[in-house]
């Protein structure tokens, strides 16, 4: 059974990158918001699939919970609030579409070219390390990167709320 | 092709389709999600690299992006809400003040 389950990694691993491109896709080529953030929730998934079967859970979790439960939730909510008749929603594309997706192409062309001589064929059997490994070297190693987030955080929370303030004010006078 | 290069394929993909979305969407809500696609396609290839070194540096650093994600979503949000209170549309067109 376990040979089996073993055996299996390797063309989930397959099955859930395509998913995740063929949602990535679709990212860019649906209509309406809510669709648009339905497909790229499902990317996030798939893409906490791949993080699991390489064997990060911890990042898997972390995706699944904080840009799946937390950012696009936040987004799905904002989708909601908003009028459904906005002219916006009615053109998909600006007039940029062909220009954008030359561009795109040839960004692409160049990553790949780019990465394409990073990884040696000499990575035979990569290491695994779990979340011992990871938050060991975390908080002795990099503590002041983790305290330097949450002034981040706080930076952000300060921020959000000036922005609601200013306007409401406005509103009012 | 090797199980690496198809994951770093994918993560180049998904940054490019982000960058396509980013220039060609008329929706600023729309763009701010193919911005999360771009992301999600770095935080793969971090991962990806930190699982071919075996070091745990890739895994920290998508970490700190997961927060910086976060913080990025809770400041753009309320300025699009706002932006959508005085224009009335998502339209990044129509948000023409700082023209001059």
């Amino acid at each position: 059974m376990n040979e089996f389950l073993g055996n299996l990694e390797t063309p989930l691993l397959y099955i859930f990158a395509f998913c995740a491109l063929v949602g990535s896709i679709l990212v860019v080529a649906l209509r309406q918001p809510m669709r648009v953030a339905m497909a790229l929730i499902s990317t996030m998934i798939f893409l906490g699939g791949v993080y699991g079967l390489l064997g990060v859970h911890f990042i898997a979790a972390f995706q699944v919970l904080i840009y799946v439960g937390a950012v696009m939730v936040f987004m799905v909510y904002v989708i909601m609030l908003l009028d459904p008749r906005d002219p916006a929603l009615k053109g998909r594309f600006s007039p940029l579409v062909v220009p954008g997706i030359v561009g795109g192409v040839v960004l692409l062309l160049a990553l790949v070219h780019a990465v394409n001589g990073l990884l040696g064929s000499g990575t035979s059997t990569p290491a695994r390390f779990g979340l011992k490994e990871f938050s060991v070297s975390f908080l002795n190693e990099y503590w002041l990167h983790f305290e330097l987030t949450s002034v981040l955080l706080l930076a952000a929370v300060v921020a959000a709320l000036a922005v609601i303030k200013g306007a409401t004010r406005r509103d009012r006078g | 092709m090797d199980k690496a290069q198809m994951l770093l394929s994918l993560a180049v993909a998904m940054f490019a389709i982000g960058m396509v979305g980013v220039i060609i969407r008329r929706n600023v809500l729309v763009m701010l999600m193919c911005m999360e696609l771009m992301l999600n396609g770095v935080n793969l290839s971090l991962v990806t690299f930190a699982h071919q070194s075996g070091t745990t540096v890739g895994a920290v650093l998508v970490f700190l992006i997961f927060v910086v994600a976060t913080a990025e979503i809770a400041i753009a949000i309320p300025i699009v809400l706002m932006l959508v209170r005085r224009k009335h549309t998502l339209d990044p067109d129509v948000y023409t003040d700082l023209k001059g």
